[in-house]
């Protein structure tokens, strides 16, 4: 179970990890698409930050929608409305939520990622952030469905994603500004994945600190 | 990085300001939003025609706000896609009861944040339409990539769709125009140098003293590859041949030509690149009917050109002739 006052944790962690991880992003992004990728994410996540305190008492809905509508308003380039659209779709699970159980969190999951596939048009093995979140979405789903707890899950999940990662840099790039290189994308990792990764590496280390 | 500026996160905001100090007479700024919109909205129900993207290729987009070309440009950080709510602020303000054109490069940033502005505009009841420019034949197109980039054509299309706007003609019929422009026209540029985008401090590519890219985008994506710098005569003619090859012009037909410095440039050698241009059209019997050459859309800093050809018929050079008065483009 995650409470509405764990959710705005996890979304405070997840700026100050994109904040960290910036120029690592932008290193990413310069080797195959236009090196923007970090400092758009910083510049959307720390309009969220801002946001977050006057989120204390909203429910999960709320508070992810306001994500949503900051990041499309914030981030810009391809990025921008594909996770604007990912926190919007997970955001309508859990309208009026103050807490978001297990089936929700996978619900949320499976919305977000189907956001994603609309509005990007792109599919599974086109190194893109999807290539992080099916596996991921598939681990978290199996260790849920084994009854095993939410850190179990999470763990499970930001290992799965890091495994994508590890995946993108063995594929062609099929959509996005990184497909212009062709071959020439391969033995590169693709920053939307790993930004993906990142922020589910944050959420996992939050629900893994609390215990 | 030895940049005029004075702090990197306001270089959009600053320019903005100082293209409308510029030019009063043309443009103003939606007060809060990164939107050029002419002085003076024309007080006939026109289509009006929004174009936008990262910024950095000045003088696109909001120097083609004016008479003829655009009504609306909405500037994205440098490289940057605006985002839907800048978007759907520009058409909101240019809407006179005749529809909104967007005209959109292919890139995946351009395409998605204009399609939700899109969408905003249409629950407003706003009759939207987009055209997708991708003139750049560097980069092949199927239905497995993202496609071709949308590149120095763009300039052609505000054009001639922006003629066809300030005629009266309806949203259906300027984007077919727009949509005719696109598919006549072929472009591919090469670089000498690298540029480097304010915020990331560093350049995007390196290349050695003696080497050219060649077939790269106007946000220093790579090209096609990379080679030892040789003569103007010969990178033309290379270029000339990807885009002849792309495109069927017969020897007695018509074209327009547009030479685009990338910013670096001098218009010395911008020169020399029209020279051969001209010379490999008139030995194939092709009539060049119209030729511009200038910084048109540039990618800050970076050495280097591109060559448009246009495939003109009477309908597009009738249109191509029309006035425009705008602070990057007159006519």
């Amino acid at each position: 179970m995650i409470t509405q006052a764990m959710l705005i944790e996890i979304l405070e962690n997840i700026c100050k990890t994109i904040e960290e991880n910036m120029s690592y992003l932008t290193e990413l992004d310069i080797a195959i698409g236009d090196g923007d990728h970090g400092i758009n994410m910083n510049k959307g996540f720390t309009a969220v930050l801002n946001k977050l305190p006057s989120l204390q008492d909203k429910d999960c809905g709320v508070i992810l929608k306001t994500t949503a509508m900051t990041l499309i308003s914030t981030v810009g380039g391809a990025s921008g409305p594909l996770y604007g659209t990912a926190f919007l779709k997970a955001s309508s699970v859990v309208n009026g939520k103050m807490e978001i159980n297990n089936t929700d969190l996978l619900e949320m999951f499976n919305s977000a990622i189907q956001g994603i596939v609309s509005r990007g048009h792109a599919n599974k093995g086109d190194k893109t952030m999807l290539d992080a979140l099916y596996p991921a979405y598939d681990a978290l789903k199996e260790a849920i469905d084994n009854n095993n707890t939410l850190k179990e899950a999470l763990q499970a999940a930001t290992e799965a994603a890091l495994g994508g990662v590890e995946y993108t840099k063995t594929i062609k790039a099929i959509r996005g500004r990184a497909s212009y290189l062709g071959e020439r994308s391969i033995g590169h990792q693709d920053p939307g994945a790993t930004s993906s990764y990142l922020m589910l590496n944050a959420a996992y280390n939050t629900i893994n600190k609390r215990g | 990085m030895k940049k005029i500026i004075n702090d990197p996160n306001q270089v959009v905001n600053e320019m903005l300001e100082g293209v409308v100090k510029a030019h009063p007479e043309y443009v103003k700024r939606l007060e809060g939003f990164n939107v050029l919109v002419r002085a003076n909205k024309p007080s006939f129900p026109k289509v009006a025609l929004v174009s936008g993207g990262g910024s950095g290729h000045e003088p696109s987009h909001g120097g083609f706000v004016g008479e003829g070309m655009l009504d609306g440009a909405v500037a994205g950080e440098v490289f940057t896609s605006p985002t839907p709510d800048q978007v759907f602020e520009a058409v909101k303000a240019v809407d006179n009861g005749g529809g909104v054109l967007l005209v959109v490069k292919n890139y995946t940033g351009d395409i998605l944040n204009f399609e939700m502005a899109s969408e905003l505009a249409a629950e407003e009841g706003i009759k939207v339409e987009s055209v997708v420019v991708n003139d750049d034949v560097a980069v092949e197109n199927s239905t497995w990539t993202t496609g071709r980039r949308g590149v120095a054509g763009t300039v052609l299309v505000h054009k001639i769709a922006g003629a066809a706007a300030e005629k009266g003609k309806s949203l259906e019929e300027v984007k077919a125009i727009a949509e005719k422009v696109n598919a006549n026209v072929r472009s591919m540029g090469m670089s000498l140098t690298p540029c480097t985008v304010p915020a990331a401090g560093k350049p995007g590519f390196q290349l050695a003293d003696d080497e050219m890219e060649v077939g790269l985008g106007i946000h220093g994506e790579p090209g096609t590859h990379r080679a030892k710098i040789t003569s103007a005569k010969e990178i033309v003619s290379h270029l000339m041949e990807k885009i002849l090859k792309d495109i069927d012009i017969n020897s007695g037909e018509e074209v327009a030509v547009l030479v685009n410095g990338l910013g670096g440039t001098p218009l010395m050698e911008l020169y020399i690149v029209n020279n051969e241009v001209a010379e490999i059209l008139n030995e194939k019997g092709i009539k060049i009917y119209k030729t511009i050459v200038g910084n048109y859309m540039t990618s800050l800093e970076m050495a280097g050109f591109s060559i448009s050809i246009l495939k003109l018929d009477e309908e597009l050079k009738e249109l191509l002739d029309s006035k425009a008065d705008t602070p990057g483009f007159k006519l």
